[in-house]
C-alpha cells in the first residue's frame, strides 16, 4: 500500500504527461484504422451479425491499453527503480518486506491500466460505438487484466539481465500477442493451430471479456476467460516475488 | 550492560567464497561502534545481516535483545539505515523523500510533516525542500540520505561508508552532525576506510579482513599497542641503514623504496638515523590508526 501511495505520488507530479498516452492513443489507433483500414474493410461479420470494424477493434484497443499499461510499468519502469534508482533498496531499509514492495509494484501496474482504460473508455464512448452499461465492467475487469500483465512483468524483471534485455519479452510475447489475439480481426482467419495456440495468451481471453462487455454480450465461456486471467496472475504473482527475492536479498 | 547489537560468530557464505567467516562483537547503548576493513573485507555484508537485508548462514544475531530472523520487522521500525549507494528517491522532491520515507514507518501525516522541517533544519536544507534530489551536490545528498534514515527516530543509527566520495568540506559537514546525534546518546555503527574518520568518531572499532576480525579496541589504544606513539618514515633508505635498523632489532617495515619505523619515543632515535644514514627524506610523525591498519591488513591491492 504504501509502495503504491509513493508511486502515485511521483504520478500527481507528472500527471499532464501520464494522461497523455491514454487520451491520444486510442484516438490515432481509432482513427488510423477505423478511417483509414475500416472503409477498407467495410463491415465484419461477428457472432452471426455485421459490425462496423471501428466497433469491432475499439474494445480490442481497451484490452492492448490494460495490457500495456501494466506490463510496462512492471517492467522498464520498475526496473529503473529497482536497478538504477535503487528505490526498492532503500525501502528494504524500512519495516518493508520484499512481498510487500513487490505486490505494491504490481498493484501499481494494475492501477496505472484502470486510470488508462476509464480516460479510453470516456474517450471512445464519443464516438457512440459502446453498449453501457455494461461497458462499465471493463473498468474492474481492467484491474485483472493489469494484475496478470503486472505480475509477468514483474517475473521478467526479476529474472533480466540488463534493462535492454526486455526487447526479448516484448518481442516474442508482447507483439504476438498484440497481433494474434483476435484483436484486429478474428482469430477464425487463422490456422487451428494458430487459433490453438492464441488460447495460451492472456490477451485473447482478455479481449474476449473486453469485446463481450464492449459490444453488450454474455456467455457463459466468459467466465473460463475470466478465470484464465486469475489463474494466470496467480502463477506469475508468487513467481515474481519469488524471483525478486532471489535479485535482491543477497 | 545492555547491548544494543551482539553478534555471535555470525557467517555468510556466497557459495565458496566465506565473505564474512565467523565475526562475533557487541555494541553497547551509546556507543559509536566502527568497523574497518579494506574493500571486499566483509564490512558491508555485516551490517546488512544486521538490518536483516542478507540473511546470514550460520550463527546469531540479536539487535534491541530480538533475533534477526524472526524479528525483523521490528527491529528495522527502530533503526535508522544510510546504505553505501545514494537510494534517494530521484522522482521525489527532497522533502517529498523524507515524507514519502515516514510513510513506510507507518509515521502519521501529521506527524512525518513534523519530523520533516525538524530535519529539514538540522541538516540545514530547509531552504531547498522543493528542489529534486537530482539536483543536489553529493554532499547535500549525504545530508539528505542521513535526516531520512533518522525519520523513525531510531535508537540505533548504521551508516555505510558515511562520507565516501565527499570533498573535505562535506565530509567535515556529515561528521560535526553524526558528532551531534552521538552527543545526543544515538548508538552508532558505521564502517569505513578513512581512518582519519574512524579515530574521530568511534568509541571503539574492530579491523576486519577477509571476513574476520583481526583486533578489536578503541583507537588510541590500538594505536599504542600495534605501532607505539611514533613513526619515522625513510624514503629510499641506504644499504646500510637496513642493515643498522635490523641489527638494533627494531619494529620496522620495509617497502623496497620507503623504510617505516614504529617506536614508542622516536625523538633520540630519530636523531640517530638523520645523522648518520640520512642526507634528506627522513622524517618523524605521529602514529596513526592508518599505520595500525596497514599493519594488520597489508599493503597489497585489493580486487
Amino acid at each position: 500500500m504504501k509502495v503504491w501511495q509513493r508511486n502515485f505520488t511521483v504520478y500527481q507530479r507528472v500527471w499532464k504527461i501520464n494522461f497523455l498516452p491514454p487520451l491520444l492513443e486510442p484516438l490515432f489507433y481509432l482513427f488510423a484504422f477505423g478511417a483509414g483500414l475500416g472503409t477498407l474493410v467495410g463491415s465484419i461479420v461477428y457472432r452471426g451479425s455485421a459490425i462496423s470494424y471501428i466497433g469491432y477493434i475499439a474494445p480490442a484497443l481497451v484490452a492492448i491499453n490494460i495490457m500495456y499499461n501494466a506490463f510496462f510499468e512492471t517492467t522498464f519502469a520498475s526496473f529503473v527503480r529497482m536497478y538504477y534508482q535503487k528505490t526498492f533498496d532503500a525501502m528494504l531499509a524500512t519495516p518493508l518486506s520484499i512481498q510487500e514492495i513487490i505486490t505494491g509494484e504490481i498493484v501499481w501496474g494494475a492501477t496505472k491500466s484502470v486510470i488508462g482504460t476509464s480516460i479510453m473508455l470516456a474517450v471512445i464512448s464519443f464516438f457512440g460505438i459502446l453498449h453501457y452499461p455494461a461497458v462499465l465492467l471493463i473498468i474492474p475487469l481492467s484491474f485483472v487484466g493489469g494484475v496478470a500483465f503486472g505480475a509477468i512483468g514483474m517475473f521478467f524483471t526479476s529474472v533480466i539481465p540488463s534493462i535492454d534485455s526486455f526487447n526479448l519479452p516484448v518481442f516474442l510475447f508482447i507483439t504476438p500477442m498484440f497481433l494474434f489475439s483476435g484483436t484486429f480481426f478474428p482469430l477464425e482467419n487463422l490456422p487451428p493451430w494458430v487459433q490453438k495456440a492464441a488460447l495460451a495468451f492472456p490477451l485473447t481471453h482478455l479481449v474476449k471479456l473486453t469485446r463481450a462487455l464492449g459490444l453488450g454480450y454474455f456467455e457463459w465461456g466468459l467466465l473460463w476467460d475470466t478465470l484464465y486471467l486469475v489463474a494466470f496472475s496467480a502463477v506469475f504473482f508468487p513467481l515474481a516475488i519469488r524471483g525478486m527475492r532471489k535479485r535482491l536479498i543477497k | 550492560m545492555e547491548y544494543i547489537i551482539e553478534a555471535e560468530n555470525v557467517q555468510k557464505s556466497f557459495g565458496e567464497l566465506h565473505a564474512v567467516d565467523g565475526v562475533s562483537f557487541r555494541v553497547k547503548k551509546g556507543e559509536s561502534f566502527g568497523l574497518l576493513g579494506p574493500n571486499g573485507a566483509g564490512k558491508t555484508t555485516t551490517i546488512r545481516m544486521i538490518y536483516g537485508f542478507s540473511p546470514m548462514t550460520s550463527g546469531s544475531l540479536k539487535v534491541f535483545g530480538l533475533d534477526v530472523v524472526t524479528d525483523w520487522r521490528r527491529i528495522k521500525s527502530r533503526i535508522g539505515i544510510c546504505q553505501q549507494e545514494n537510494s534517494l528517491d530521484p522522482d521525489l522532491s527532497v522533502q517529498q523523500n523524507l515524507e514519502v520515507f515516514a510513510r513506510y514507518f507507518d509515521i502519521p501525516k501529521k506527524e512525518a510533516q513534523e519530523r520533516t522541517r525538524f530535519l529539514l533544519d538540522f541538516i540545514s536544507m530547509g531552504h531547498r525542500k522543493g528542489n529534486r534530489v537530482t539536483e543536489l551536490s553529493g554532499g547535500l545528498m549525504r545530508r539528505l540520505v542521513i535526516a531520512r534514515a533518522l525519520i523513525n527516530n531510531p535508537e540505533l543509527m548504521i551508516l555505510d561508508e558515511p562520507t565516501t566520495g565527499l570533498d573535505p568540506q562535506s565530509r567535515h559537514q556529515v561528521w560535526e552532525r553524526l558528532e551531534e546525534l552521538k552527543s545526543r546518546g544515538l548508538t552508532i555503527v558505521l564502517t569505513t576506510h578513512y581512518m582519519e574518520e574512524a579515530a574521530r568518531l568511534c568509541d571503539r572499532l574492530v579491523i576486519v579482513d577477509h571476513g574476520k576480525i583481526l583486533v578489536e579496541g578503541k583507537p588510541g589504544e590500538l594505536v599504542a599497542l600495534y605501532v607505539g606513539r611514533e613513526v619515522i618514515e625513510i624514503s629510499a633508505p641506504s644499504e646500510e641503514l637496513l642493515r643498522w635498523v635490523s641489527s638494533e632489532r627494531l619494529d620496522y617495515e620495509n617497502l623496497g623504496h620507503r623504510l617505516i619505523i614504529y617506536c614508542k619515543e622516536g625523538d633520540s632515535l630519530f636523531h640517530t638515523i638523520s645523522r648518520k644514514f640520512c642526507t634528506g627524506g627522513c622524517d618523524l610523525r605521529l602514529a596513526t590508526l592508518e599505520d595500525v591498519f596497514l599493519k594488520l591488513t597489508g599493503r597489497g591491492l585489493r580486487e
